[in-house]
């Protein structure tokens, strides 16, 4: 007897994205118009990157709410397959902070650089309360020898809220093209 | 029989101060070409699936025994085959797709097609166009079938080989081995998804990674960070008897040891300390559901195979090669089909702490790539493996590196390289 898949469902859910039903161009959110809720999203996820690529990744989970909130990486692979398996599963801020200590503290890993490059901001979704905001991004690493590759594509899945006067992360999910990865992954995407 | 292979000089002696393997078989190619032939299309059985990602007639995977492409399908009849991916008329990669369900196999080249047992079934233009061209007379579809490896499964695990003499799986595997396999795969499972970890290394350095006990609490020092770990935690070393595949077992409920055991034991690590907590230790909690109470299970199964249990995350990984410097580790985790929502919760928190991402196992991607880097050059040289006393086989604790030397005595002898196989 197979008792219900608890996470299969809603990724089944998502395995296909819906083509961006039309958000209207003049809509309103939390007194925002529409092109300042535009600016300030793409303000959040340059921040986001720029805290990532610039090693300031104690300052990392802080981009997201603080009462619960969620992190996953997933390859499209387990998307796709209607499988929930995540590379990275955080589900409070303690989880995205221990990660970072371990990183710090306890983890060997390459010396290598990060860089994000985020393009296609696209709002998904709007209401009362969040965001749904689907952008696309690319993760250049370069080694201890200088060479630069692309380490990971794919693209960021977020729920954006509105907590003490700053846009931050309920939900974001990274759905990796670049499902064979490269020796591994130990920041955050 | 096999030749000589001029490249491998001498026979690798067990000295009394160590076992040493030269480095060039991390880096040279001819190891890489004869252990394709003589291992991986050899007398082994490699792992390439779970019945469990194939539960429907029809249903197709592709993957590869060392570096050699195969298909894995279900036929009409629920009946698991492995063949080469390879259309029997001009070579091309018949199946293109990693999984799918398909009633044939039909290459694109030429679309020749073949049923799911392997037997050819069409050939386009077979008897020629209008009375013009057609294939000869004595050409006979029988004689195409795909080239069909023998297939076993265990418990669910799929296994395959190109040997027509190799012994059968249960026996290659040995009493104990099986025992393990019947002890974690006990009852319907659920894939929970994969992982694909690209090493830019030799494959035999993971293979000497997951046989050695000796770095587990050295290499990876999340739980030492954490002040979770205990080096003197109990375990065991259980080898088959050929020595080709190894289990290493602890047990997180062994007696507790002293703190200044503790400190005794890591005098000489970097990184052993408390000054750092969990904020959130949620990942941490799990369920026994072993009556053993094991909480690390490391089982190596020669030659591509680990199956793993480290508390409630359960893996097994199979490493593909890609060249003597380059292969992948696909991971695939499971529960089991009657978890429960909390179970599965617990499933999911504890995978953070495994593959390439994992809190406690990226590090050995790193370890491997370290010493390919470094060996280039010095293919004459060689590692030593003492820890433990200089020899294979079963021993009650985890301080060796014994299996490291199994693997490797077998090594010699499936690539006929003359090695003192004697203890």
């Amino acid at each position: 007897m197979s008792s219900p898949s608890l996470l299969s469902s809603q990724s089944t859910a998502s395995r296909k994205d819906k083509s961006s039903a039309m958000v209207p161009d003049d809509f309103m959110w939390q007194g925002y118009s529409a092109l300042e809720t535009q600016w300030r999203v793409e303000r959040l996820l340059s921040r986001y990157v720029a805290c990532i690529d610039d090693d300031n990744l104690e300052e990392w989970p802080s981009f997201f709410t603080q009462d619960a909130c969620s992190y996953e990486i997933i390859t499209r692979e387990n998307v796709e397959r209607g499988l929930p398996l995540t590379l990275v599963f955080c589900t409070s801020q303690g989880m995205l902070a221990d990660r970072i200590v371990s990183l710090r503290e306890a983890n060997i890993y390459p010396q290598r650089w990060y860089r994000h490059i985020v393009s296609n901001v696209l709002i998904q979704a709007v209401a009362e309360d969040h965001l749904e905001v689907q952008s696309h991004y690319v993760v250049l690493q370069t080694r201890r020898n200088g060479q630069t590759s692309i380490f990971s594509a794919g693209k960021y899945k977020d729920r954006i809220v509105l907590q003490a006067d700053e846009l931050r992360f309920a939900e974001k999910r990274v759905v990796v093209d670049t499902h064979s990865i490269d020796t591994l992954l130990v920041s955050p995407i | 029989m096999n030749a000589p292979m001029t490249p491998f000089a001498k026979p690798w002696i067990a000295n009394p101060d160590g076992y040493r393997v030269p480095y060039e078989v991390f880096t040279d190619q001819v190891y890489y070409d004869q252990e394709q032939e003589h291992i991986f299309r050899g007398e082994t059985w490699s792992f390439v699936g779970l019945d469990a990602e194939l539960p429907n007639n029809g249903d197709f995977k592709s993957t590869a025994i060392g570096d050699t492409p195969v298909i894995v399908t279900r036929d009409q009849n629920g009946q698991l085959h492995v063949f080469k991916n390879l259309c029997m008329h001009r070579g091309a990669l018949l199946v293109r797709e990693s999984r799918g369900n398909a009633k044939s196999f039909d290459c694109v080249y030429h679309q020749w097609s073949f049923d799911l047992t392997g037997v050819l079934r069409g050939v386009p233009m077979r008897r020629g166009v209008r009375g013009e061209g057609g294939m000869p007379p004595a050409f006979d579809m029988a004689n195409f079938g795909l080239d069909a490896l023998r297939v076993e499964v265990m418990n669910g695990l799929i296994f395959a080989s190109f040997s027509k003499t190799v012994e059968p799986l249960a026996d290659y595997l040995g009493e104990g081995i099986v025992a393990n396999i019947q002890r974690i795969f006990n009852r319907p499972i659920r894939i929970m998804g994969d992982y694909r970890q690209y090493i830019h290394g030799n494959w035999k350095l993971y293979a000497e990674n997951v046989r050695d006990p000796y770095h587990g609490s050295l290499l990876h020092l999340f739980h030492s960070t954490f002040g979770l770990y205990r080096a003197t935690q109990k375990g065991f070393t259980y080898m088959d008897p050929s020595n080709r595949h190894s289990l290493l077992k602890a047990t997180a409920s062994a007696a507790p040891t002293s703190a200044s055991e503790d400190q005794e034991v890591y005098k000489d690590v970097r990184s052993y300390n408390t000054e750092f907590h969990l904020k959130d230790a949620s990942i941490l909690v799990g369920r026994p559901e072993f009556d053993d109470r094991a909480s690390l299970v490391i089982n190596a199964i020669f030659p591509n195979l680990l199956i793993q249990q480290i508390a409630n995350c359960l893996a097994v990984r199979q490493s593909v090669t890609h060249a003597s410097n380059a292969f992948e580790i696909v991971w695939t985790l499971f529960g089991y089909a009657d978890d429960d929502e909390e179970m599965q919760m617990i499933r999911m928190k504890q995978s953070n702490l495994v593959g390439p991402a994992g809190l406690i196992s990226m590090e050995d991607g790193e370890a491997i790539e370290i010493v390919q880097d470094a060996v280039i050059r010095d293919g004459k040289k060689t590692s030593v493996l003492a820890m433990g006393g200089v020899h294979s086989g079963s021993v009650d604790h985890m301080i060796t590196e014994g299996p490291i030397i199994g693997f490797w005595e077998n090594y010699a002898r499936y690539l006929n390289l003359g090695a003192d196989l004697k203890k």
